[in-house]
């Protein structure tokens, strides 16, 4: 030090210069930088409109661009359980929205509406929160937001990191994992599928579904990190998890399988999209041997996602004889995996 | 180089904490967040002077409020008051427990006015810019949630702006909140009323409403309060003492397939449709900004009251036209005095229940101290069909008649008027005006009228509008005064575009023709008449500028006639003769007086 005084006395002032200012203003860089914030993140937040319209059950959520060319994050959600998904943007644009696949275990889907240059998250540059840090949401809850009206924005911190188990109640979720738990009032209609960020902008996760303790009647504030739920998004694009729309779907060389070969009985296809619930299972069936049971709801099938009676059937359809089945089945919030094997020409 | 020396000056500079021993914790803040915290209490302590708890006279119901101006009046929500009939009870943060009577109530905006006795100077609130909020800006809100404040100091919740410019329909009861500021900081029962600051304190809306869903009556994120701009332009309505009405176009609005708003439906009789705005043209502005949804146009819409004139721009074939709408009215008369008679329609804050009550207390107020409303109030309350409290109407009719009968000499002049002087465009004009004759001398012609039985509809000259008429008018409000002149009565404030200002409004009926008479806020010169002949038309308008003369002697330099949207005549007297009833002349060119 001694050895070099000017150079010590040169960095040190580059240093006061530099370093001075930032003390006092570190309130005011803050404050410039929460508006940043929300001019730079309203953009590619997303208003989604879908089935329900019922208290409890409403017809709207919320979600963000995740691509220029307009793939959207959302939870998977009664809301999607429809042909008719709506996506309106932050300037106001209206555009069908086609449900490209979802992940029941981390209820998160993903949409594509078709569009270019659109503003986006980068989900590949997410960053984790720490308790007690700032956070805003992003969100349309109460679907206040319509047109090219800006979503609410709610301000809040971290109050835990933790785990969430599977739960029951009204609003089931079979969503076992990580999440950050929000001293900020997230539950609300509209609000699923908002976005979390910090103060700079940065996205750390994605606000979850309405739920419920069912000990103590409390209802949960928090949001899923999407660390975890960028897994499911590349399981998605790399073909897992899709509807049967974008499947190429193999036609079967024998005869079609059906659902009373495995010995279950599905509920009448009334709808324009039935969901597939068991109503009946065979006794001495291979599906009663597995404990197969009425109003089971059949989520999957190997990695495909069975969001009807008529796409179920199609996929059975299309399987080989010899294979065994995997069924994914959804039964009091909890997901269970069977592994069927398909009857042979000969058990037939 | 050593770093060291380096890293603790660093850390100096910057505040930074320093590295703490193994045997003890401590934490040093930064000390920017110490003075905003301290900057924060200070705000607080000054705004919390200003914030009432209102009750009714029984000690039920409750809610917030405001005070706004030395003298004692406050803002609150109209559903607070609605149940509490003319009186209140208002307790402030000096501890005290004031006086109130209602002022005016605007029951489709959820505002109301009221007076607050008992004190020379009241603490008031800093009216702050409700059009320059920003989401994500802090802001706090005050007021009495769950009725908490047994000893009246209010509660204070904090947090930002989630929105702005949001609009909530109107969900079973008359009140729609248009154009509303939406808040994170907690808003619960009780808050009603009360105000929303900005970060510097200065009150920019007034708390009314939330969103309620799975847990019942409490806050969960979501607050709407009314904007204080839109209050300030129901201010002069309220202050009126009337129940105020909100504005329609007369026209409906709707996106179509390029997502443009255009007219849908229009009525014929409205001043849009006399503007020249049609089925399917396109709006793209109104009151100044732009309008890209039907729920923008609401939006804009619910912050005046009727009667108001606003700009509007539209396209049509093409074409942009760019004029100001005279809004037309949103209800019915009988719908709103109902509102404010019927008290189960909206509903009052629950009381406490019983439980969490602390024991000894059942009530805010003592019951010995709760009988008829306080003779203070009662002495400032007048009923009276159609209005909350007409008592402030003459109050406010007399204060803006009597200034400018006092101001202005032309405002107690009988006998004839005589103003001639020259017209722009040239020649020369000269007005005779007597109680029952009208004479204009122009240079082409002469118009004349004379009073038959009744004032009939002589819209003379031709393209005036009624402009004799108006003139006598003017003459038979200067010589007969508000009292005789027929039905006066106190409007409240409108824009007037000529002045560029906020004009006092009278509005007098006499032999069936309207006429509004527009004042200077500050001096009460006399700026404008509109004569509306009958309804539904446009008016002849007068409008007066340059007054000037010796104190007392002010007469108008310049005198402009608009009909539609066209200047009829910009007459520049130069010459005043009044001869009053004991025939002594008043000439202004002589300047004998």
């Amino acid at each position: 030090m001694l050895q070099r005084p000017k150079q010590l006395a040169a960095f040190t002032l580059v240093l006061l210069a530099i370093l001075a200012p930032l003390a006092t203003t570190g309130v005011a860089k803050s404050v410039a930088t929460i508006y940043r914030t929300i001019a730079q993140t309203q953009p590619k937040m997303v208003k989604i409109y879908g089935a329900g319209g019922f208290r409890g059950m409403e017809a709207y959520q919320s979600g963000m661009l995740i691509s220029p060319d307009g793939h959207i994050l959302t939870v998977w959600s009664h809301v999607l359980d429809t042909d008719y998904i709506t996506a309106t943007l932050n300037d106001g644009r209206n555009f069908d929205a086609k449900l490209v696949g979802a992940d029941p275990y981390l209820d998160v889907a993903l949409l594509k509406i078709d569009a270019e240059n659109l503003p986006c998250f980068d989900i590949k540059m997410t960053v984790d929160a720490e308790i007690g840090e700032r956070i805003i949401t992003f969100s349309n809850l109460f679907g206040v937001a319509t047109g090219n009206e800006p979503l609410s924005v709610q301000h809040g911190i971290v109050s835990v990191k933790t785990t969430l188990d599977a739960r029951r109640g009204k609003f089931k979720t079979p969503y076992c994992g990580p999440i950050y738990v929000l001293d900020t009032v997230t539950n609300n209609p509209g609000a699923p599928g908002g976005a979390l960020t910090n103060r700079s902008g940065q996205l750390i996760g994605m606000l979850g579904k309405e739920l419920r303790n069912s000990q103590n009647h409390t209802w949960l504030n928090y949001a899923m990190p999407i660390a975890d739920i960028r897994k499911s998004v590349e399981k998605i694009c790399s073909g897992q998890l899709l509807t049967e729309h974008d499947k190429t779907l193999i036609k079967s060389k024998g005869q079609n399988l059906t659902m009373s070969d495995l010995g279950i009985t599905m509920v009448p296809d009334v709808l324009q999209r039935t969901p597939p619930y068991v109503d009946h299972v065979q006794s001495s069936s291979a599906a009663e041997k597995l404990d197969i049971r009425p109003d089971d709801l059949i989520v999957m099938i190997d990695d495909q996602l069975i969001p009807s009676c008529k796409s179920l059937n199609t996929r059975i359809g299309s399987i080989d004889r010899e294979e065994t089945v995997r069924i994914t089945i959804l039964r009091d919030g909890k997901l269970l995996d069977f592994n069927l094997r398909t009857p042979s020409e000969a058990d037939r | 180089m050593k770093t060291a020396p380096l890293i603790a000056i660093t850390m100096l500079l910057t505040g930074t904490p320093l590295i703490a021993s193994d045997s003890e914790v401590t934490s040093s803040v930064n000390q920017a967040v110490l003075d905003a915290e301290a900057k924060r209490i200070e705000v607080i302590k000054g705004a919390k002077e200003a914030v009432v708890a209102i009750f009714g006279s029984d000690g039920e119901g409750g809610g917030s409020g405001v005070v706004i101006s030395s003298d004692g009046y406050a803002l609150t929500n109209f559903h607070v008051v609605a149940p509490c009939g003319y009186a209140m009870k208002c307790g402030m943060a000096d501890g005290n427990l004031y006086n109130a009577v209602i002022v005016g109530a605007d029951p489709t905006g959820d505002v109301a006015l009221i007076k607050l006795f008992g004190r020379e100077n009241f603490p008031h609130a800093q009216i702050g810019d409700s059009d320059t909020l920003q989401v994500g800006d802090w802001t706090f809100a005050m007021g009495n949630p769950f009725l908490l404040a047994t000893d009246f100091q209010p509660t204070a919740t904090y947090g930002i702006i989630s929105g702005v410019h949001r609009y909530q329909y109107p969900a079973g009861t008359i009140l729609e909140y248009t154009d509303c500021i939406q808040t994170d900081a907690s808003i619960n029962p009780g808050n009603s009323g009360g105000p929303l600051f900005n970060e510097a304190g200065e009150l920019i809306a007034i708390n009314g409403r939330c969103s309620f869903e799975k847990r019942g009556r409490v806050s969960v994120g979501v607050g709407y309060a009314i904007s204080i701009n839109q209050v300030i332009n129901f201010l002069g309505h309220l202050r009126s003492g009337r129940i105020v009405d909100h504005a329609t176009l007369g026209a409906n609005v709707s996106s179509d397939e390029e997502g443009r708003v255009v007219v849908s439906s229009i009525l014929e009789n409205s001043d849009a449709y006399r503007r020249g705005l049609r089925y399917d043209d396109e709006i793209i502005r109104f009151g100044g900004r732009l309008i890209q949804t039907p729920n923008a146009l609401k939006n804009v819409l619910g912050i005046y009251p009727k009667g108001w004139r606003v700009p509007l721009s539209f396209i049509q074939s093409g074409r942009r036209h760019d004029v100001l709408v005279r809004l037309e009215a949103l209800h019915g008369q009988n719908q709103l005095t109902n509102q404010l008679a019927k008290r189960a329609k909206i509903l009052p804050i629950p009381k406490p229940s019983k439980d969490k009550t602390p024991p000894g207390q059942t009530k805010l107020i003592k019951k010995e101290t709760l009988k008829a409303p306080a003779a203070v109030v009662r002495s400032h309350y007048q009923p009276k069909y159609g209005y909350a409290n007409y008592y402030f109407n003459k109050l406010n009719l007399d204060r803006v008649y009597n200034r400018w009968k006092s101001s202005c000499v032309l405002a107690s002049l009988s006998g004839s008027w005589q103003i001639s002087g020259s017209l722009k465009g040239g020649g020369d004009f000269r007005l005779t005006l007597t109680s029952d004759t009208c004479e204009l001398e122009l240079p082409d012609r002469t118009y004349d009228w004379q009073l038959p039985p009744e004032l009939g509809y002589s819209l003379s000259p031709p393209g005036s509008g009624g402009l004799l008429l108006t003139l006598h008018l003017w003459r038979q409000l200067a010589a007969l005064g508000i009292n005789d002149f027929g039905d006066v009565k106190y409007l409240g404030t409108a824009p007037l575009y000529s002045h560029d200002l906020l004009a006092d409004v009278l509005i007098g009926y006499r032999d069936g023709i309207k006429c509004h008479f527009y004042f200077d806020p500050e001096d009460s010169d006399l700026l404008a008449i509109e004569m509306f002949p009958e309804e539904n038309c446009d008016p002849c308008e007068i409008l007066f500028f340059d007054y000037s003369g010796e104190a007392n002697k002010n007469f108008p330099r310049r005198i402009e006639v608009r009909y539609g949207d066209v200047s009829y005549a910009t007459f520049m007297p130069n010459s005043f003769k009044f001869e009053n009833e004991s025939n002594e002349t008043l000439d202004d060119n002589k300047r004998s007086f």
